[in-house]
């Protein structure tokens, strides 16, 4: 490696003080700095010695978390394809061309996503003078996850734009945001254009075939919401769903694997445990939030089922983990830690109502199917307050102790 | 009514290169400092000596205006040798050159039944010893003037690679209570010897008597005094509480009993470039060189004056702190590492475990840390590891935010007064953004102290 050493150092001056590229001084230690750690020591007074953590490892642990769940993507993206045009039946027939068809379909996404918000995050370091954030590792793979792959590749590119600056750049950079970034694009994209995300059309990618007759392209919880709203209990409702591709095709199994259509990565809740084992594991992610976020859901599920008016309020809580972003949502999403409370007891509070809120938007509101991405930006916006709270708590504890 | 405390957070930073339990016979140090930089909140230094002046051992050599009843003494007899000044006439050391029989300015024994508590303070202040006791809140030296709440003292050490006070304190259990029993005299409350609560307590604390004994257990920092002290009898605004080093205890102790000032004490000379770690006796503010020539690994090392966690760094040829009592060297980390921040590694320490980092699955192994920085600094991002390495009802990171933006209310109603720079130390080494913590908490407690 000593080549490439050698080279930056020789490049060096040119983006120092007084070098013809002094502008770009920040885009040229992005690169330096990935290429190599670099050489400063510690200070004279104060810690010697340093741990070998530092924010570029962290963030490509939840990448490497994030694997699951893209792998998983792309493959049932390719399934649902062929079998809404009648080409598959079995799970792991047709193997090549799923995952060819899904390759096609996913990869694009995410190149686009990386490349829009990388060129901000560039941009913004150039003009700002700051380094660059490596928080874009982790938006820029959270981003295609969350959008059904029939997204105009020109949408995901806005929608990248967009909360990069408007979530985080006008904020001051990652650290400092208050929005999830990632969420904050999705929810663009679902205010802005409508139609390309949300109804029962766009979560499978047809391409130039017919689909099979009969096919229906609705969500899980769109099924279970109409089934609420034409008085059919909502688990028979989702067994007979898509009858004429197959049998129980929403059956619990198949929605705790994630072989069901929705957005690119969170349909599985298998691969979203599996991210929530390493994000846990490495003690990246709060495990707070993740088993509060859970038990929230379940809860308030089973709330819903004490004074249940339809069907889909006595649907068995349970389903709601499965369904939906729910269990995707809540692992990569709820526990951003810039974004989440940031309090112990806050992380509880807050996970907790991340799960009451997204099973009341989703039973309640006809205009919302899925409640996870409303309930983080909220709970997002919640959190300081939450926060607030728990610090007041810690100055009164000790205030109490002066005067006592 | 002693206390046992058993602390479960915070992180033991295991490294290689611990001292034998046994005295090396490095060569003696020739030259000795007071460095006025050693006292944190040293105002006004007056020098009350010029070059080429001799001295006795506890001959004052320097003042602070702004507290000028307290003198800092020469650690040895001898001649002064150099003034060092720096930038805008800074004071930075006083040398002084050893003479080859030590000589101690010397005045009457004390009787601690008869003297009154003002008295004994006067004395103490004037004696060379004071500089030993340390204000909390900001940890200062202490106002003679002032009467504590409390007087805490910690029997051991749990920094990396720290010294066992059990030997270096060996034989002066003497002055060890002669110590204990003048401290009492200027507490209206107690004075607290906190042991540790893991081992069997070493034979010179287990007979003092004047003091309640308190056991704590865990981790680093189970053995900062900062920490024991929130646990006991927590600071709160306006209050004032001392604490001091057992070997200050011991040098309060030699004044009392023998009428000297004797700095003398037993430090660790430790670390991974230090080819035999032991003990050495020497006085305070030795000149490190004789113990660190020649018995080196590598030529390219840091010397730490103190430990890795809240020492400072100093030349081969530099001096010993006032308030250390170890020496750690360590290799320098001034060098690039291809991606350094994504290699998977066991030889390199980490509290986390995020991808990657295995050191997770061998605690106890011993490490060879290196002064490399390990990245670069970044905005606050991950939270509650500084709260899983503090054993406070304390909240870090909002503290270190509220200094960053200079709010007054906020750093007080955060505890400021309850810590000083080593209590957070852990912080700084955890911190994924690589904060100067340490310095924040001192800017912190400035802007109190001087508000």
């Amino acid at each position: 490696m000593k080549f490439l050493r050698d080279l930056m150092d020789k490049q060096r001056p040119l983006f120092e003080k007084g070098g013809k590229l002094e502008s770009l001084y920040y885009a040229f230690e992005a690169g330096e700095t990935f290429l190599f750690s670099p050489n400063h020591t510690t200070g004279i007074k104060g810690a010697q010695v340093k741990d070998a953590i530092d924010l570029k490892r962290m963030m490509i642990t939840v990448v490497v978390a994030m694997i699951p769940a893209l792998l998983f993507g792309i493959y049932n993206t390719g399934h649902q394809h062929l079998l809404a045009t009648g080409g598959t039946a079995g799970l792991w027939e047709n193997f090549g061309d799923k995952l060819t068809t899904g390759l096609i379909l996913v990869l694009p996404i995410v190149i686009v996503a990386y490349a829009a918000g990388g060129m901000v995050e560039a941009a913004f370091a150039v003009i700002r003078k700051h380094p660059i954030n490596e928080g874009f590792l982790v938006t820029g793979m959270l981003i295609p996850l969350v959008v059904p792959a029939t997204t105009p590749l020109w949408q995901v590119a806005l929608a990248t734009v967009f909360a990069v600056v408007i979530a985080k750049e006008v904020f001051g950079g990652t650290g400092m945001n208050i929005l999830n970034v990632a969420m904050t694009a999705r929810a663009f994209l679902y205010f802005a254009y409508p139609a390309q995300i949300s109804g029962d059309q766009v979560w499978t990618y047809l391409g130039d075939k017919v689909a099979v007759d009969g096919f229906s392209g609705a969500t899980a919880l769109a099924v279970a919401y109409n089934a609420g709203v034409d008085g059919v209990p909502v688990t028979e409702a989702l067994s007979t769903h898509n009858s004429v591709l197959g049998a129980d095709l929403f059956s619990f199994s198949n929605l705790f694997m994630g072989w069901i259509p929705g957005s690119i990565g969170e349909t599985s809740t298998l691969m979203a445990l599996l991210g929530a084992l390493i994000l846990i594991g490495t003690g990246v992610a709060s495990w707070k939030i993740i088993v509060s976020g859970f038990a929230g859901a379940y809860i308030m599920g089973f709330v819903m089922n004490l004074f249940a008016v339809n069907e889909y309020m006595a649907m068995p809580p349970q389903y709601h983990w499965v369904m939906g972003g729910l269990a995707f949502g809540i692992v990569f999403m709820a526990t951003d830690p810039v974004s989440a409370a940031q309090t112990e007891t806050g992380k509880w509070i807050y996970g907790l109502l991340i799960g009451f809120l997204t099973v009341i938007i989703r039973v309640t509101n006809p205009a919302y199917p899925e409640g996870i991405m409303l309930a983080v930006l909220f709970m997002n916006v919640f959190a300081p307050l939450i926060d607030y709270y728990v610090v007041k708590a810690n100055k009164t504890r000790r205030l109490q102790r002066a005067t006592v | 009514m002693s206390k046992i405390v058993k602390l479960k957070k915070g992180f033991d930073i295991n490294l290689v290169g611990k001292a034998k339990q046994e005295l090396a016979d490095f060569a003696a140090a020739q030259t000795f400092a007071i460095k006025p930089t050693d006292f944190i909140g040293f105002q006004r230094p007056k020098v009350l000596v010029n070059e080429g002046d001799t001295v006795k051992a506890g001959t004052p050599l320097l003042i602070d205006k702004a507290m000028d009843q307290v003198i800092y003494a020469s650690p040895v007899s001898g001649e002064i040798v150099e003034i060092k000044r720096g930038d805008r006439r800074k004071l930075l050391e006083i040398k002084v050159l050893a003479d080859k029989a030590m000589t101690f300015e010397t005045s009457e024994k004390v009787n601690l039944a008869s003297i009154d508590r003002d008295t004994l303070a006067a004395k103490l202040a004037g004696s060379g010893v004071w500089p030993n006791i340390i204000q909390r809140p900001f940890g200062i030296v202490a106002n003679p003037a002032d009467t504590p709440k409390a007087i805490f003292i910690s029997a051991f050490d749990t920094h990396p690679l720290a010294p066992d006070y059990g030997f270096t304190l060996q034989g002066e259990e003497k002055y060890l209570q002669a110590g204990i029993d003048a401290l009492s005299k200027l507490t209206s409350g107690k004075v607290h010897l906190n042991v540790d609560g893991s081992k069997p307590v070493p034979a010179v604390f287990s007979g003092i008597q004047g003091a309640q004994v308190n056991q704590f257990s865990g981790p680093h920092p189970a053995g900062n005094v900062g920490v024991q002290i929130h646990h006991l009898d927590p600071i709160n605004k306006g209050e004032i509480a001392w604490t001091v080093s057992p070997t200050g205890v011991v040098q309060i102790g030699k004044f009392i009993l023998e009428g000297i000032y004797d700095s003398s004490k037993v430090i660790a000379v430790t670390g991974s470039e230090i080819t035999k770690p032991s003990y050495v006796k020497t006085y305070s503010g030795a000149n490190v060189s004789t113990f660190v020539k020649g018995n080196l690994n590598s030529g390219h090392v840091r010397v730490i004056s103190g430990n890795v966690l809240t020492g400072e760094k100093i030349h081969l040829e530099g001096f010993l702190g006032f308030y250390h009592n170890q020496i750690t060297v360590i290799p320098e980390g001034d060098y690039y590492e291809f991606l350094g921040w994504a290699k998977p590694t066991t030889e390199k320490l980490s509290y986390h475990r995020a991808l990657g980092l295995l050191s997770f699955l061998s605690p106890k192994k011993e490490y060879v840390l290196d002064s490399n920085g390990r990245g670069e600094e970044r905005a606050f991002v991950q939270t509650g590891v500084f709260e899983s390495v503090t054993p406070m009802d304390i909240l870090p990171v909002y503290l270190l935010k509220a200094i960053l933006a200079e709010d007054f209310d906020e750093i007080e109603e955060l505890g400021i007064y309850e810590i000083v720079e080593e209590d957070l130390a852990l912080c700084e080494f955890v911190d994924v953004s690589k904060h100067p913590v340490q310095e924040l908490v001192r800017k912190g407690i400035e802007l109190i102290q001087y508000s």
